[in-house]
């Protein structure tokens, strides 16, 4: 048994079985980021020895008789979820140097899951990116090809799951930003629905958009992270009360009848054939599984992007009014307090300043109800797109990204195109919809392509169970990236 | 999308953010682009329609009245660039 290949469900029950021990996988994980990550760079900072640590405390724990959802299983967190004494960038120097005084939610019930905290991922700054090169400290290499970019901002998460670097892992989406990354690195990444997992403990990007979601080599990976992940926080006003089910239980495979709703509007011009043939034939697969296939129309998306790109903007502008040097971060003195606040916010890299300025200009006297309030209205209508398309159908399947993963460089300069690469998961955030990425073939670069599975309010279940019939007839998850290790 | 100089600079004021003569420049430029990407939205007939500020509808959270503990005081100070007698230093907002 190779320990650093096998999956986070097949390393749990290893761990239950007693064919190995925490500290054992931990080890081979340390040993593989430091072979690897000099050329991948998915970790931000690795927490070596408090990892080790708490997978002793994990072996003490399984030898006491005792057993936890991921007791023992090491994992790594994007680096905008606040982590007890390990720092927190958010990818930004405005952050440098940042240590949470207390863990994100999410975090601590990967604690309490008996879960070893491997480090802390690579991000897009303050989650504002589609390929981790917004990060202020380096860019994540795609295993699959170490000139392309990972995907974002959740890259360095995606990439170290990929590489095998961490049996799951830990991101956000506010527009894409788990899913694609899932997509470009070839596992599996989900966004659960809006309040399914409490925002308390992560650094707030678009309050009305953050989530967290977790990656996973496999479906089942991701429904055992989700499971405990999920659930009410009264810390978080907008957590849902709603009861959280067996997720790894609802994987039967079984979509006979399930209908399938393929919308029209996520095939467009521009996006590449392979990618198109690719999902097309995953559609096909779940049909001969016996799921129902019905088009659909999401006639709104086309003004997803626009919309997205003054809600998130002027979301962000009020939440990074924080970081003025006074609290938590460094301070460049100014001629006075007000300049300070200036200088120091000018440790801010281009994109995030970029939409501060968006958004504060989209809130601004004067064009408020011209931007942003035509974006609250435009809105509504994406959200209803969705809710009348699950009248009729179970599970919406489409593409998660238009491409796959591009050159690293190649969309710097130019932030329209780097936002067309979050042109089909941006509209879910809009609205009350949870989505998925499955690895549902290659181009003929070898590099990974995604199926999005979209499930309606609460329906994590139901669309990771297509996932999985899907994955178990088409296991795409098999094919692991070579990464050369450093000599 | 006709957005000047002076446009640019009002908001980086409104930002609190320096931005250097470049920045505001290259700034002015890519605000233009994304903003005509964003007159998409004037295609649409978004009048009777009520605006979302969030996805999901949920409305008045209240908690319980409980006292419970919060941060304790050198926690919520330790990351600051300078602080005196417990508290954030900050430079002087009013003459003496």
């Amino acid at each position: 048994m190779d320990i650093a290949t096998l999956t986070l469900t097949e390393l749990r029950d290893a761990l239950r079985r007693g064919d190995t021990t925490s500290v054992a996988a931990t080890q081979a994980m340390i040993d593989r980021i430091v072979a690897y990550d000099n050329a991948i760079g998915s970790y931000l900072t690795l927490a070596d020895e408090s990892a080790l640590e708490q997978a002793a405390a994990a072996d003490r724990r399984r030898a006491a008789g005792e057993d936890g959802p991921l007791l023992g299983v090491p994992v790594a967190v994007k680096d905008i979820l606040c982590t007890a004494g390990i720092p927190t960038t958010a990818g930004s120097k405005i952050l440098d140097g940042f240590i949470p005084p207390y863990d994100a939610h999410a975090v601590e019930r990967l604690i309490a899951a008996g879960a070893v905290i491997l480090g802390k991922t690579n991000t897009d700054e303050f989650a504002m990116g589609s390929s981790t090169e917004n990060s202020a400290y380096f860019t994540t290499r795609n295993p699959w090809d170490l000139e392309r970019v990972p995907g974002g901002s959740s890259g360095g998460s995606a990439a170290a799951v990929a590489a095998g670097l961490a049996y799951g892992a830990l991101g956000t989406d506010t527009g894409g930003s788990v899913r694609q990354p899932a997509s470009f690195c070839g596992v599996v990444g989900l966004r659960p629905t809006y309040g399914r997992v409490s925002r308390w403990g992560v650094v707030a990007f678009a309050s009305s958009l953050d989530q967290v979601g977790p990656f996973g080599r496999t479906v089942a990976d991701c429904a055992a992270l989700l499971g405990v992940i999920a659930g009410h926080d009264p810390r978080d006003s907008t957590s849902l009360p709603a009861p959280v089910p067996d997720y790894e239980a609802a994987l039967t495979g079984d979509v006979r009848g399930l209908r399938v709703g393929v919308p029209r509007e996520y095939f467009i011009e521009g996006m590449e054939p392979e990618v198109e043939a690719a999902v097309r034939a995953a559609i096909e697969q779940l049909a001969a599984l016996g799921a129902e296939i019905v088009e659909v129309s999401l006639p709104h998306t086309h003004y997803g992007l626009p919309v997205y790109y003054l809600i998130a903007p002027a979301e962000a502008s009020a939440n990074l009014a924080r970081y003025d040097g006074t609290r938590f971060g460094p301070r460049v003195a100014g001629a006075d307090m007000i300049d300070t606040v200036r200088q120091t916010r000018a440790l801010f890299g281009p994109e995030v300043k970029r939409r501060i300025m968006l958004g504060t200009y989209a809130l601004s006297a004067g064009y408020y109800d011209e931007y942003y309030g035509r974006a609250l209205r435009a809105r509504t209508l994406i959200a209803d797109d969705f809710r009348r398309a699950f009248e009729s159908v179970d599970v919406i399947a489409a593409p998660t990204s238009p491409t796959t993963a591009f050159r690293v460089g190649e969309r710097v300069d130019d932030p329209l195109s780097m936002y067309l690469a979050d042109v089909f998961t941006l509209p879910l955030n809009l609205s009350a919809a949870c989505g998925l990425s499955v690895p549902c073939g290659v181009d003929s670069g070898g590099l990974p392509i995604g199926l999005q599975l979209i499930g309606d309010t609460l329906q994590e279940a139901r669309i990771l169970n297509a996932a999985y019939a899907y994955e178990t007839a088409r296991p795409w998850h098999r094919r692991l990236p070579v990464v050369p290790a450093e000599v | 999308m006709n957005l000047t100089h002076t446009d640019v600079t009002h908001i980086a004021r409104l930002a609190r953010l320096a931005l250097t003569e470049e920045e505001l420049a290259h700034y002015q430029e890519q605000l233009a682009a994304i903003l005509d990407y964003a007159a998409r939205l004037n295609e649409l007939d978004l009048s009777g329609v009520a605006p979302s500020a969030h996805a999901v509808a949920r409305q008045n959270v209240l908690r319980d009245d409980i006292v419970t503990p919060s941060l304790p005081r050198d926690d919520a100070l330790f990351n600051a660039a300078a602080t005196a007698e417990g508290q954030f230093l900050i430079q002087a907002v009013l003459e003496e």
